[in-house]
């Protein structure tokens, strides 16, 4: 039997040629993440890092929020800040990689490809996206020894939401990766965007009551990811009631909004041609 | 359009900003013929061949691919395209069998099918040997042919290659040319190549040379090269816009002026060589006489040479 015939015998027919793109190019971000080191190192490490100095360094002059427990340190406080910030970390290396791929010139193609740009869009963030919660997750070993004992149950719904807040951050990494030519670029809206977001986000400290900042970390859609992660690692405890923590019905809606929003805007960058598409 | 064509162009036009990169073009591309795209740098190739592989947009014009339009069924259109970049499109971190299934699977290409095709392809191009190999360990040859593989992956009906050549050495050079033709003539492939060597275009069924966007010349090469006459004369003298006039006084012809030259076209060269020698024969530092060449046909067309500076500003 020639090629031809083998390629178009119907037996051999594929049944989604949209899932076969999409592990297409996820499977390749996952093989090129583990053969950098230095990425794992960088995406895992610094939040360990900060998570060990914050911590100790902030131990002392930190006083938990009206809804927290009064026993609580401030390493447990910022245990779900972490938990978000290797989220977001591996997010933007991920989708640094958008601005590599189209110097380098895979992006060009897959950009030929016979395959929709919601696909393209997917393929990145089912990449990124596993590559976050797989890091997420080996911190998240590290709760029992904050005394967080979670069944489960739980610690399914910490990585469903994780995946979730994954995906949205993928995606806010990819609507700015996609019309940037260089990495330095992207450093800079890290520096100036995405790092603020991430502070402002009740990561690193309460919202507090003072004025501007409390309605900066209100608007701010990465608040409710923390949040979110926050009452679902406490599921047996009383957060419930807990005033100036939103709702986890809240939680959820805002940040699947923020994704919905972010991974349509991707797709309509994707699908776009323009003439700097041809560089 | 005629209902042979495998690509039809009508009226293209590119702009980038203000700068001109296509101004007008058309042409057909006969299903089955190897049709090469000859230009300088800077002529519109590059443009032209992205518009086909619909990377870039159609701005003015239509452009035509098996019967459907670019502009309007780009997807369709991927479909039966293979497409070899000239810049590299490969993953230099995976290997080359890594990033064949890779490209496979986003045409698309099921598991068995596409193990066999890509061993067929890495043996065709004497790349078998190296498929464990991640490609930033090639050289730039080898590397040059697993794009060339990634772009026949998928049984492509119209092959559009940029400068296929770039980076291989003479021999793979050979061997890319009869795998072309192989193609060509077992599964009637169309294929495309833009090119800036003439020997390259001497290879193509259908030439068509570009200059500052527009089509100068179109036919196959031997038309091309007889479009111009028999001979081609080309002096070299320290005066040659002098030269020229007298010449043309003398002899009824009319010389061009490129540089430091003069170059006539004639029927019977070798009675005006000796003629011309007779009497300026002080005024000429060297002379030559040669059957035209492609070179001599864009030369003839544009009226500039063809690795003329002033002509090479790319977008």
């Amino acid at each position: 039997m020639s090629p031809v015939d083998q390629i178009r015998d119907p037996k051999s027919e594929i049944r989604n040629p949209f899932l076969l793109a999409v592990w297409s190019l996820a499977a390749r971000e996952l093989v090129r993440f583990f053969r950098q080191r230095s990425r794992l190192v960088g995406a895992l490490g610094q939040p360990i890092l900060f998570w060990v100095l914050f911590g100790a360094g902030l131990h002392g002059s930190f006083s938990p929020p009206a809804w927290a427990p009064r026993s609580m340190t401030y390493q447990e406080y910022f245990f779900p800040g972490v938990e978000v910030m290797i989220v977001l970390f591996t997010a933007i290396f991920s989708t640094i990689s958008i601005i590599e791929d189209r110097r380098e010139g895979f992006l060009q193609g897959v950009l030929v490809a016979p395959i929709s740009p919601l696909a393209v869009v997917m393929g990145k963030l089912c990449g990124g996206a596993a590559l976050s919660v797989i890091q997420a997750g080996l911190f998240l070993a590290l709760a029992p020894f904050l005394g967080l004992a979670m069944s489960p149950v739980v610690v399914l719904e910490v990585i469903l939401f994780l995946a979730l807040l994954a995906f949205s951050l993928t995606a806010l990494g990819f609507l700015i990766a996609w019309p940037l030519d260089s990495t330095q670029g992207f450093h800079a809206i890290m520096s100036i965007f995405l790092l603020p977001m991430w502070l402002l986000s009740g990561a690193i400290f309460p919202a507090g009551n003072s004025g501007w900042l409390r309605w900066v970390i209100y608007v701010n859609p990465l608040t409710y990811g923390v949040a979110g992660l926050r009452r679902l690692l406490y599921s047996g405890e009383s957060l419930d009631a807990a005033p100036g923590l939103p709702a986890m019905s809240v939680c959820i809606a805002v940040t699947l909004v923020f994704c919905l929003v972010c991974v349509s805007i991707s797709v309509w960058l994707a699908n776009r041609r323009t003439s700097r598409d041809a560089r | 359009m005629s209902a042979t064509a495998a690509i039809s162009i009508a009226g293209l036009s590119h702009r980038y900003g203000s700068l001109t990169a296509l101004d007008g073009i058309s042409f057909d591309v006969a299903a089955g013929a190897i049709f090469g795209l000859l230009g300088p740098n800077g002529g519109g190739k590059t443009t032209l061949f992205r518009i086909l592989a619909t990377l870039l947009p159609v701005q003015e014009g239509h452009v035509r691919l098996l019967d459907r339009d670019v502009a309007r069924e780009p997807a369709q259109v991927r479909r039966f395209i293979g497409v070899t970049f000239q810049s590299p499109s490969l993953d230099r971190k995976l290997t080359v069998r890594e990033n064949l299934v890779t490209q496979g699977r986003l045409y698309g290409i099921a598991r068995r099918p596409l193990r066999n095709r890509i061993d067929e392809l890495l043996s065709r191009l004497g790349l078998a040997e190296r498929s464990r190999d991640r490609v930033e360990s090639l050289s730039g040859g080898l590397a040059r042919r697993v794009e060339i593989a990634k772009g026949l992956l998928h049984e492509p009906r119209v092959l559009l290659l940029d400068e296929p050549s770039t980076g291989l050495d003479p021999g793979a050079r050979l061997d890319l040319w009869l795998y072309l033709r192989t193609l060509q003539r077992d599964a009637g492939v169309t294929v495309l190549v833009t090119t800036h060597l003439m020997e390259e275009a001497e290879r193509c069924d259908t030439l068509a040379i570009l200059d500052s966007g527009r089509i100068v010349a179109l036919g196959s090469p031997v038309e091309l090269r007889d479009s111009i006459g028999g001979d081609c004369l080309t002096i070299d003298s320290p005066s040659p816009a002098e030269l020229a006039g007298r010449i043309a006084e003398k002899f009824h012809v009319t010389p061009r002026v490129i540089g430091p030259q003069l170059r006539i076209e004639t029927a019977s060269g070798h009675e005006l060589l000796r003629e011309v020698v007779e009497a300026f024969g002080p005024e000429i530092s060297s002379v030559s006489l040669a059957k035209p060449t492609l070179e001599d046909v864009f030369v003839q067309r544009t009226g500039h040479k063809f690795w003329d500076e002033s002509s090479s500003q790319e977008k």
